[in-house]
């Protein structure tokens, strides 16, 4: 049988779970932004990726860019790593997209090929250019926040921000269930390659993975009642309760104002 | 169809945070009304589902793979507000904790896919198996339809967000500063792909997970089929109608409002009339495309703008002679008829139905 979708929806699955621990063993090293406090992370890198988003001049996206290289260094990211997972992976994909504009976005020409058929403008280029570094810069900074906090973290963040509390419930919830749930699909796409022989035809390889799909409904369905059944022989009621014990040391106020700043320059110089 | 960081400016994704969180409140609202202890586990897992479903690589006609998002089976199971609120947590999960996706875009995709997709799997497929039994074949082919829909119309959604980029955001030579393709391009360049490929995945999978539940586990289906309750449905526990009170009064509201539309200057761009266009410079400056002649009304413009001759044009019906009350009237004539549309549509509906089960 064809085991190309089978395989890579297994290499996805295991590229998931792998990058999940990676993140978890990154997070657990001491360096600067996994010394700060989960919400000053939080705050801080989103108003960086604003800044990024905001900033509408090519020099300064490329600076903070450079800022998020060192951040990567400074919290012990691997810039190899980094490199393969998020920019090479970002820059296939947004330099497909950004490409073309070079080429259709009408301006100055500023290269003429093919006879004067194709135009590259300056405005195309400076478009290209400034998409290609705002989401490669915005994604390394979404990357470090991924990679240096801890998702127990990231909850008790959002908790702070007065999320409503069902929400924040929901998101633990399921953060723990999909890896259950990635293993579970896993194995079932695992034992159906080993026991079968020869090639199937194109409808039946769609039948079978709807079906693993539906196994895998009525398998999180009878989960989510054996998680209601649990909660409620715990006391569960319908009301959340959730402990919030983060407090800020002096070292996080230096680092929400140096994220504050370098963000609202970046705004005010790119603007 | 997950829009990453730097496509879209900072204001559209704030407009679209806004469109978002007033879509999960109203899920929320609805959810917590029902049995909040049941539903937390149960949107929370079926967001874990989705979350892998999404991973899944479905094998299409022609030797391709696509991905689903799972929106259509959520809002056949969960009914728009369980769905809403799972395909949002799914990917929430997936930006903040696999980086899939951005963070100032999260709104953004959660209103596409979370919110138009889940309204849209769920109009379409009451509408398309209304009547039908749960193991009819109807169900599957209606599930189908609405994967196919759902998938292109929060497609269709994002590349309107994502074309509108060049003409609201450019510096003074006219380069984009976000996503840098006009709707003309940004438009079918999204749509092949999702009308041909991913559409085609979101409707393999819908279709087949619900002729998969007919035979395993039919109850499932129940909440959103329109079909009595039995005693052993309590597993999914239905969402009803809220109160009408809070949603006149909104509407109500939001025609008292239609006057504020008088204080934009200037024409909304593409609504321009033939008039409009004979002001020499007036479309130009108002495209800011340079290249419209300008004090010429484009001949197949003027051919057809006489075609439909509007009961109140412009807003303004001839009888009344202030704008805003005009504005007024327009607001409450449009509401009138829809209302009047929608009952007329549901009475037949009802009528077919009862029609079917006193068979």
């Amino acid at each position: 049988m064809s085991r190309g979708f089978v395989e890579s929806t297994i290499v996805s699955f295991s590229r998931a779970l792998s990058r999940a621990l990676m993140s978890e063993e990154i997070a657990r090293q001491p360096g600067l932004l996994q010394s700060l406090d989960p919400r000053v992370r939080l705050i801080g890198l989103f108003a960086l990726v604003l800044a990024v988003t905001l900033s509408r001049r090519l020099a300064i996206v490329l600076a903070l860019f450079l800022a998020a290289l060192l951040l990567a260094v400074f919290s012990r990211v691997s810039i190899g790593a980094l490199a393969k997972r998020v920019w090479l992976v970002v820059l296939a994909f947004t330099g497909v997209i950004a490409l073309p504009a070079a080429f259709l976005t009408p301006g100055r020409p500023v290269v003429v090929l093919a006879g004067g058929s194709l135009r590259i403008t300056a405005q195309g280029m400076a478009t290209a250019a400034l998409l290609i570094a705002r989401v490669e810069t915005a994604v390394t900074f979404t990357t470090l926040l991924v990679l240096c906090t801890p998702w127990a973290h990231v909850l008790k963040a959002l908790r702070s921000f007065r999320l409503p509390q069902e929400a924040i419930a929901m998101l633990a919830m399921t953060h723990r269930y999909v890896f259950l749930l990635v293993e579970t699909a896993s194995q079932m796409f695992e034992s159906r390659v080993s026991r079968t022989v020869g090639r199937l035809p194109g409808a039946e390889q769609r039948r079978m993975t709807a079906r693993t799909a539906g196994v895998l409904l009525s398998k999180s369905i009878d989960l989510s009642q054996d998680v209601y059944l649990a909660m409620q022989s715990r006391g569960f009621r319908g009301d959340i309760r959730i402990l919030a014990d983060f407090r800020l040391k002096p070292w996080d106020y230096v680092g929400l104002l140096a994220f504050l700043c370098a963000g609202g320059v970046a705004v005010w110089l790119g603007r | 169809m997950h829009i990453p960081d730097g496509y879209l400016s900072p204001s559209t994704c704030a407009t679209l945070y806004a469109g978002a969180i007033a879509g999960w409140y109203a899920a929320l609202e609805r959810v917590k009304r029902r049995l909040l202890s049941r539903f937390v586990p149960l949107i929370s897992v079926f967001a874990a589902f989705a979350f892998v479903v999404m991973m899944f690589n479905l094998p299409l006609p022609g030797g391709t793979t696509g991905h689903a998002i799972g929106v259509t089976i959520a809002a056949i199971v969960l009914g728009p507000s369980g769905a809403i609120l799972a395909i949002s947590i799914a990917l929430a999960i997936q930006a903040l904790f696999f980086g899939d996706g951005g963070i100032t875009t999260l709104g953004a995709n959660c209103f596409n896919m979370a919110i138009v997709g889940s309204l849209v799997a769920y109009g379409s497929y009451r509408l398309i198996s209304a009547g039908s039994s749960l193991s009819s074949k109807r169900r599957v082919v209606a599930a189908a339809i609405a994967g196919y829909l759902a998938t292109n119309a929060a497609a269709f959604i994002a590349a309107i967000e994502l074309g509108l980029q060049p003409w609201l955001f450019h510096n003074a030579v006219g380069t984009p500063l976000y996503a840098p393709y006009p709707l003309r391009i940004a438009l079918p360049a999204m749509m092949i792909g999702h009308l041909t490929f991913a559409g085609l995945a979101e409707a393999v999978i819908s279709a087949g997970l619900v002729a998969y539940l007919q035979v395993a586990d039919a109850h499932l289906l129940r909440g959103t089929s329109g079909i009595p309750a039995s005693s052993e449905d309590l597993l999914i526990p239905r969402v009803t109608a809220t109160s009408p009170r809070r949603l006149w009064l909104s509407v109500a509201l939001l025609m008292l409002l239609t006057p504020v539309g008088i204080l934009a200057a200037g024409q909304a761009w593409s609504e321009w009339s033939p008039t409009e266009f004979a002001v020499a410079g007036s479309p130009a400056q108002i495209a800011g495309a340079g290249s419209v002649p300008s004090g010429t009304i484009p001949a197949g413009m003027q051919r057809l703008a006489n075609l439909w001759t509007a009961p109140f044009p412009a807003y303004a019906p001839t009888f009344v002679k202030s704008a805003a009350f005009g504005y007024l009237l327009s607001a409450m004539f449009g509401v009138g008829f829809l209302l009047t549309l929608s009952l007329l549509v549901q009475r037949y509906v009802e009528r077919r139905r009862t029609m079917r089960y006193s068979r």
